[in-house]
């Protein structure tokens, strides 16, 4: 197997890496950073993953996840109602906020990862891998919809006085998504992925 | 596997993008990009210092309002009150205190911790420290991982002012505090980002000659 230089991107330390077989990984020898781990059939489950993700996100965007009734008047909320009531009381830097951390960024991510995985899957190659692969590193950190599942729980304590609180389908679907999401983002194996990228002579 | 020096050491900088270890030529540093997925290449984070230290400060001020100001009032049969951070904690203690806890330290403390920790860690490569490198190290990494989950109270918010509106009866309303509060998260991300770890290990190399 073909050897390979890396740079441990915690502290520089440059590993002279042997051998790709699936399920070995390296740490950095002096900084304990994670340099590669080599994933099992990453392309076929990583792909299983994106397509439940894509309908699980489906579900939890269109349907209400909570509904409140109090004395037998009820409101229904959807993800991104939030967002829209936010906007009328015109606090758009915190609604944009939210749209990009709870609705967009967990929609691109998965809608990368299909456009990556689809193509990778029938053997083709995508188109302009290289920035489908560096959208995909951007968007990670701003993809945080587990924190706003807390949210939620956080929301329904604090209403549980006042009202009847029903969680709707919604609530299920974004609590199976966020597992099947962190599981999809594990079960890449970037490294591979990137090592189809061809590397322009200079 | 076996290591061999720093990349910067061999003239060599690691893709930050994509992670290919890319050979620079002297004086091709300038404005090169990686042949493999065409991201600016830079050995260190540009300007990381200074650009940490601007969004540390930034967020410290703001810390203040998002803690001060209400975060939302909520008004309820006629009565009207608003709530601080500190308040809603409070509020979710009287019969929920794991909660309570949780939003405790994902609002205040968090936030907090983040803004002391970059601050050591920014004092500590400026004056050259080569004291516990893996354990600043480390530190970096907690103080990286952890600032997502101050949006918890933000999330808190959103929800309820689309759940609770029916004007008379029951309405919540987002007050400016909560913008204050979404920004410290914001610039103490971007802090956590823009702190390039690799100056703790370099100040080690040059005092091992």
């Amino acid at each position: 197997m073909s050897e390979e230089l890396v740079a441990c991107h915690d502290c520089d330390l440059i590993h002279r890496i042997g051998g790709h077989a699936e399920g070995t990984s390296g740490r950095c020898s002096r900084c304990g950073a994670l340099l590669f781990h080599a994933k099992r059939n990453s392309i076929e489950r990583t792909l299983a993953l994106t397509i439940a993700g894509v309908v699980l996100y489906l579900v939890a965007n269109s349907l209400p996840f909570l509904s409140f009734d109090i004395q037998g008047r009820v409101t229904e909320t959807t993800l991104v109602s939030g967002i829209r009531e936010l906007w009328g009381e015109n606090m758009f830097s915190l609604s944009g906020l939210v749209f990009l951390t709870a609705v967009l960024a967990p929609g691109a991510q998965l809608a990368l990862l299909a456009y990556v995985l689809v193509p990778l899957y029938f053997g083709r190659m995508p188109w302009n891998l290289h920035l489908a692969l560096r959208l995909l590193g951007w968007l990670q950190p701003w993809s945080m919809m587990e924190v706003f599942l807390i949210g939620i729980l956080v929301a329904l304590v604090k209403l549980g006085d006042m009202a009847e609180i029903v969680p709707g389908l919604a609530i299920w679907s974004l609590a199976v998504l966020i597992v099947v999401l962190a599981w999809a983002t594990v079960s890449l194996d970037n490294r591979a992925l990137w090592r189809r990228v061809p590397v322009a002579s200079t | 596997m076996s290591a061999v020096g720093s990349a910067r050491s061999q003239g060599m900088v690691g893709c930050h993008a994509c992670r290919l270890l890319v050979g620079l030529s002297s004086g091709a540093s300038a404005g090169a990009v990686c042949p493999r997925c065409r991201a600016p290449l830079h050995s260190r984070k540009v300007n990381s210092i200074r650009r940490c230290w601007a969004l540390l400060f930034g967020a410290a001020i703001l810390y203040i309002p998002a803690n001060v100001l209400p975060i939302m009032t909520t008004k309820y049969l006629g009565n009207s009150e608003p709530d601080t951070i500190m308040s809603g904690v409070l509020f979710l203690l009287e019969d929920e205190w794991p909660l309570a806890l949780v939003v405790f330290v994902a609002s205040i403390v968090v936030p907090l911790l983040k803004l002391v920790v970059l601050g050591y860690l920014l004092y500590s490569v400026q004056s050259g420290s080569s004291w516990r490198a893996l354990d600043r190290t480390r530190l970096y990494r907690i103080a990286e991982a952890i600032g997502r989950w101050s949006m918890v109270d933000i999330y808190v918010v959103t929800i309820l002012v689309a759940l609770v509106r029916l004007d008379q009866l029951a309405s919540v309303d987002a007050e400016i505090g909560v913008v204050f509060f979404g920004a410290v998260v914001v610039l103490t991300i971007l802090a956590a980002q823009s702190f390039d770890p690799r100056l703790i290990w370099d100040r080690m190399e040059e005092s091992n000659g």
